[in-house]
């Protein structure tokens, strides 16, 4: 195990997705609870044109998946408000023509291949120096921007027209929700890739709310599930020859049941 | 109880949902330590008004005036207590203690004025107090029966000592013995804490030992002036004649 923790590719791997899994904890919390937890499933197909429009243009992928994924949230926000469309509609919307725009630019780019396979089911133990460090980046500004904000978007998320009439600004919180979710989709792609990221949205965040009996609590229970999801995750990953990203998956799925059974076993 | 200094004024305030018109020409005022019940049959306008004084909706025509400014540049939150229509329809599964619902309308910056732990920790207590729901401060809040919720989201609004509370409908869904203690409870808050209130309802009877002024609405304001005059007013008859009001007496 020591000798294991002491390769450099499993040391990053480690250290992007520890900050990566805090961060879509910490956020997929809010989402979840505002119902909106498809949102990451979404935007990850989103970013697959994004990232095949990098391809395209031959500039880094993360950065055009970042810049199609925030526009794509923002556009999903409009249509939801001013459109009033169903928040699901919108999303349905956005991700079928996010994939159909990754495949169409993949063919007419030719690259259809390994380099867009990575991203699509991700590749968390060939992960670069640069990777990690702006994996970690952006989620250190995704976390701070989220407990900086932590008690205007608690009373957002719980009662969206108390807060409004408290003088929270609403509008500007659902902006910064959409632009964290964009960020966050596209580090965790990365991390377990576009097909899966939503699952570490979702998975710990469900899995602190079976537990939790306050707010702090289900923040710190979705991050420790996503932090051991990582964690037992890769390990199991590297010893059992399985892949890394379908392995975080299933055990943030693992965990995610015994919660379930602790629950059961509290309750009458 | 009316200390006499205008807390709300509204000026021939219309507002319409597209082409259909909702409110019109309204015009009244609330003085500091008034106990105001906005009355009317659904689909009045009762709603609309307060969600206009609150600036969460913006009049077609008309001026509104909160605490001596336009409701638009108004920017002293924390004087404003609000628990909204169907508060108690909140997610059983929010995670949220009483505490920490009580806690949220301690908002940073402009919204109030910044509090350190141990101030908040005390002024959550106290407001827990005021709504003899200091028993179920670790509790989750979709633990509660609807009753403790509401009293929870009273607590909320009330927690930076405001001068305005407004209340919507506020014991819809609970039983009579629990609504008798919570009109007590803000009769308490109106006379002892000089809290002045604006409570929606459409039911007459469970109010009429605690509001000290009556604004009466169907589309446009039929009447406004003190509990005693409403009861003898033409508006009373035909609204409880014609079923628009309810009058539940305990």
């Amino acid at each position: 195990m020591e000798l294991f923790f002491s390769y450099g590719f499993f040391q990053r791997a480690l250290v992007a997705g520890l900050f990566v899994a805090v961060a879509c904890a910490v956020l997929g919390l809010f989402l979840v609870l505002r119902r909106d937890a498809m949102i990451g499933h979404g935007l990850a197909h989103v970013t697959f044109g994004g990232v095949a429009l990098g391809l395209f243009l031959n500039i880094l992928p993360l950065a055009a998946a970042l810049v199609i994924a925030v526009i794509a949230s923002l556009a999903i926000m409009r249509l939801r408000q001013k459109a009033g469309l169903h928040g699901d509609t919108a999303i349905g919307i956005f991700s079928s023509v996010g994939m159909a725009l990754g495949i169409v630019l993949a063919t007419l780019a030719g690259r259809f291949n390994a380099d867009l396979l990575s991203y699509l089911f991700g590749d968390i133990l060939a992960i670069d120096g640069l990777e990690v460090g702006l994996s970690t980046a952006l989620a250190v500004v995704v976390i701070a921007a989220v407990l900086g904000s932590y008690r205007s978007l608690m009373y957002l998320t719980f009662d969206p027209e108390a807060a409004k009439a408290s003088g929270v600004r609403t509008a500007r919180l659902d902006i910064l929700l959409a632009v964290l979710t964009s960020i966050t989709v596209v580090m965790g792609m990365k991390v377990v890739g576009i097909l899966l990221v939503a699952a570490l949205l979702v998975i710990p965040a469900g899995a602190g709310l079976l537990l939790a009996a306050n707010f702090r609590q289900a923040l710190f229970l979705s991050s420790l599930v996503a932090c051991l999801s990582v964690v037992l995750g890769l390990v199991a990953a590297f010893y059992l020859d399985l892949p890394a990203s379908a392995t975080v998956v299933i055990t943030s799925f693992l965990l995610f049941g015994g919660a379930y059974l602790l629950r059961r076993k509290r309750l009458p | 109880m009316n200390d006499g200094n205008e807390l709300i004024r509204l000026e021939k305030v219309s507002f319409r949902y597209g082409p259909i018109p909702v409110l019109e020409e309204v015009s009244f005022s609330v003085a500091q330590g008034d106990f105001v019940a906005i009355l009317g049959p659904n689909g009045s306008g009762k709603t609309t008004l307060v969600k206009l004084i609150l600036g969460l909706l913006r009049p077609a025509e008309g001026r509104l005036i909160l605490m001596g400014k336009p409701v638009e540049q108004f920017a002293a939150w924390s004087e404003i207590g609000y628990v909204p229509q169907k508060a108690t329809s909140i997610d059983p599964l929010f995670p949220a203690s009483t505490r920490e619902v009580v806690a949220m309308a301690f908002l940073p910056g402009r919204l109030g004025p910044a509090r350190g732990k141990r101030e908040e920790d005390r002024a959550v207590e106290l407001a827990l107090k005021q709504v003899g729901m200091t028993a179920f401060r670790n509790r989750r809040i979709g633990s509660l029966s609807g009753g403790q919720q509401q009293r929870v989201f009273i607590a909320r609004a009330i927690v930076n000592a405001p001068q305005l509370l407004f209340l919507d409908e506020p014991t819809a869904g609970v039983d009579a013995a629990t609504q008798e203690l919570f009109y007590e409870m803000l009769h308490t808050l109106n006379t002892e804490q000089r809290i002045t209130i604006i409570l929606v309802t459409h039911d007459i009877g469970i109010v009429n030992r605690h509001v000290t002024k009556v604004a009466c609405l169907n589309q446009r304001l039929v009447f406004h002036g003190s509990h005693a005059d409403f009861c003898r007013s033409e508006a009373f008859k035909t609204m409880l004649q014609s079923g628009h009001l309810v009058s539940h007496t305990h």
